[in-house]
């Protein structure tokens, strides 16, 4: 039978020490980049385009002469965006949810739900950019206006919005139901009464985040065939538009020609990343606010 | 005065009926509200199952305009794709090898940094640490794809051209590289959920036999958690073939049917764009050829995503 050599391990030993400690920092390190890939990434952005932000860019409408452009139809466009996107998927959204957690036999069915929704959420954008070209803009006959793509980018990020939803019911605690039913409550009514409003912060955490990446967005709307310089502000559902990171896109694109569109696109990304940046604070407000009341 | 009392009691009971009778009215009212309201539920949940349908139909029927146009095979092994003039030919192999090299350049990045901040994550940082860095890496995961593209061209190409003269001013490599920075969060969390889910006490177990931290992780903790890892690297791929802005943007649209990463490449993400942006007439073989493309682009996308969950699900380990 073999002892331990004692020399032996402990010579062994520091090796393994000294591995553990390499592992540590490499780990720490591969962390880091992402923190200093973003560092670098706000430093580029911010150096390009922060000496053109002022009043004027932000009312002004775009023009081909980088001094005079603005980005306020850009704004009004992604607020028109907003404007449809949010309630048909808060509707669609939490009916589905609704339907999934409170309704639906746990079975071969709700599965299929199920799995066809987390299936969705994996479809890359531009393929839903051109199932809304093909039935929204072209089947419809509806055209580049704003309904052709709120709808499109409903379809898009509904899937979030479905699982947020989903994750907020489940969170309602079962008694909460019970004591509604106690009270002989039917089962829309305690829904409707009870489960919704608990369940609400949960909700609407997960429409605004769903928001933010339809604020986001770019090549459904690319494919859309959004234009790229448009100068009348849009006023109706039935409007032409274009949205922030449509212009961003093309500004970048064009900046080979002429240079001060790439600050022109610099300065947009930066209202483009305050504005999701407000979003996610609300989004994070909301959670925090309601987190702890049951 | 009993009598009387009898007969209020004997109104009284006509007016309970009567209140019954009312009561049920309304019941029946609501009763139909409960019947109704899951159907409707039911109508509204099947809009996602329409969608995907949608998704497929649209695709499926364009596609199979394509079909009769170009041949099956000539599509699926040509490498020539140039699909103006009168001699257009439709080789899907340059968008098929631009997609799968800028998907791979972004995995070399994506796979090992994710993997390994999941692993600080999880086994290393202390809470308060925890706290500072998982909403920096969940603000990288919210940035715009487009916002990576700008930096993609004006700032990852540049810098790595200083060290590669060769390099394109649009090439595959920079956009490749941004898009595994951009997946990076994706990794880190998905892993950083599956490593967590290993329970505590198969770490003290390892760790009272005498095992160091990185044998405890290495050892116990990652080949426990192994499914939910290697489900998030083919979730990441499957993102990584379907994401579009970067490689538009950073990665020039030459149709090149080449290896090269210094030059410029096509995805068939950026293929889609560069049809859609040109307005391709409805009805022509260009028009049809973006359905083909994107038909081959959510197959591929769709049998990753179940071959992410076939993975977790099968390989699971119980604890």
């Amino acid at each position: 039978m073999h002892y331990m050599n004692h020399t032996q391990v402990q010579k062994r030993m520091s090796t393994r020490l000294l591995k553990n400690y390499l592992a540590k920092l490499l780990f720490l390190l591969s962390t880091l980049f992402g923190l200093v890939v973003l560092a670098a990434l706000i430093y580029r952005v911010v150096t390009q385009g922060v000496h053109w932000i002022d009043l004027d860019f932000l009312i002004n409408r775009l023009s081909t002469d980088p001094k005079k452009a603005g980005i306020l139809g850009a704004i009004a466009g992604t607020l028109w965006l907003m404007a449809v996107v949010a309630p048909i998927t808060l509707i669609i959204g939490v009916g589905t949810a609704i339907y999934l957690e409170e309704y639906a036999k746990k079975g071969r069915f709700q599965r299929f739900i199920q799995i066809n929704i987390s299936n969705l959420s994996g479809v890359p954008s531009i393929v839903f950019g051109l199932l809304g070209l093909t039935v929204f803009v072209r089947g419809m006959e509806l055209g580049a206006v704003i309904l052709a793509g709120g709808l499109t980018m409903s379809l898009l990020v509904l899937p979030i919005v479905v699982v947020a939803a989903q994750e907020a019911i489940c969170a309602v605690p079962q008694f909460l139901r019970e004591a509604s039913y106690g009270m002989g409550a039917t089962k829309w009514q305690t829904i409707l009464n009870i489960v919704i409003p608990a369940a609400l912060p949960g909700i609407l955490t997960g429409v605004i985040l769903a928001l933010s990446r339809a604020v986001g967005e770019t090549a459904p709307l690319v494919v859309l065939g959004i234009p790229a310089l448009l100068i009348p502000l849009p006023d109706g559902l039935f409007d032409k538009f274009t949205v922030l990171p449509l212009q961003i896109y093309y500004w970048t694109l064009d900046s080979a020609l002429v240079a001060e569109y790439a600050n022109l696109a610099g300065a947009s990304i930066i209202v483009l990343l305050v504005i999701l940046f407000l979003m996610n604070s609300l989004a994070i407000l909301i959670r925090n606010k309601f987190q702890r009341r049951h | 005065m009993v009598l009387e009392k009898s007969i209020d009691i004997y109104k009284e009971n006509i007016s309970v009926r009567e209140m019954i009778e009312k009561k049920r009215s309304k019941h029946s009212f609501s009763k139909m509200i409960e019947k109704m309201i899951p159907r409707f539920l039911l109508l509204i949940a099947a809009i996602s199952v329409l969608t995907t349908l949608g998704i497929l139909l649209t695709l499926l029927f364009e596609t199979i305009e394509f079909f009769k146009d170009v041949s099956f095979i000539s599509f699926f092994t040509g490498t020539i794709l140039q699909p103006l003039g009168p001699n257009a030919e439709f080789g899907l192999l340059p968008l098929l090898t631009g997609t799968l090299i800028s998907s791979g350049i972004a995995m070399l990045v994506a796979i090992p940094v994710g993997f390994m901040t999941a692993i600080y994550l999880s086994e290393y940082a202390s809470e308060r640490i925890k706290k500072v860095l998982k909403p920096v890496l969940e603000i990288l995961a919210g940035i715009p794809t487009i916002v990576y593209g700008f930096f993609a061209l004006t700032f990852v190409t540049p810098l790595l051209r200083s060290f590669i003269p060769a390099l394109e001013p649009t090439n595959i490599l920079s956009p490749g590289i941004v898009m595994g920075i951009m997946i990076i969060p994706m990794v880190a969390s998905l892993s950083e959920d599956a490593l967590s889910s290993v329970p505590d006490s198969m770490r003290e177990g390892a760790l009272a036999m005498g095992a160091t931290k990185l044998e405890v992780t290495w050892k116990v903790v990652v080949p426990a958690a192994i499914s939910g890892i290697i489900a998030s690297f083919v979730l990441a791929i499957s993102r990584a073939i379907g994401e579009t802005m970067i490689v538009t943007i950073a990665s020039g649209s030459s149709k090149n049917f080449t290896f090269d990463i210094t030059q410029s490449m096509q995805t068939m993400t950026a293929y889609i764009v560069e049809v859609t942006g040109g307005d391709a007439p409805a009805g022509s073989t260009l028009y049809f050829s973006l359905y083909a493309v994107a038909m081959t682009l959510f197959v591929f996308t769709l049998l990753m995503n179940m071959l992410a969950r076939y993975i977790s699900r099968k390989f699971r380990e119980e604890y």
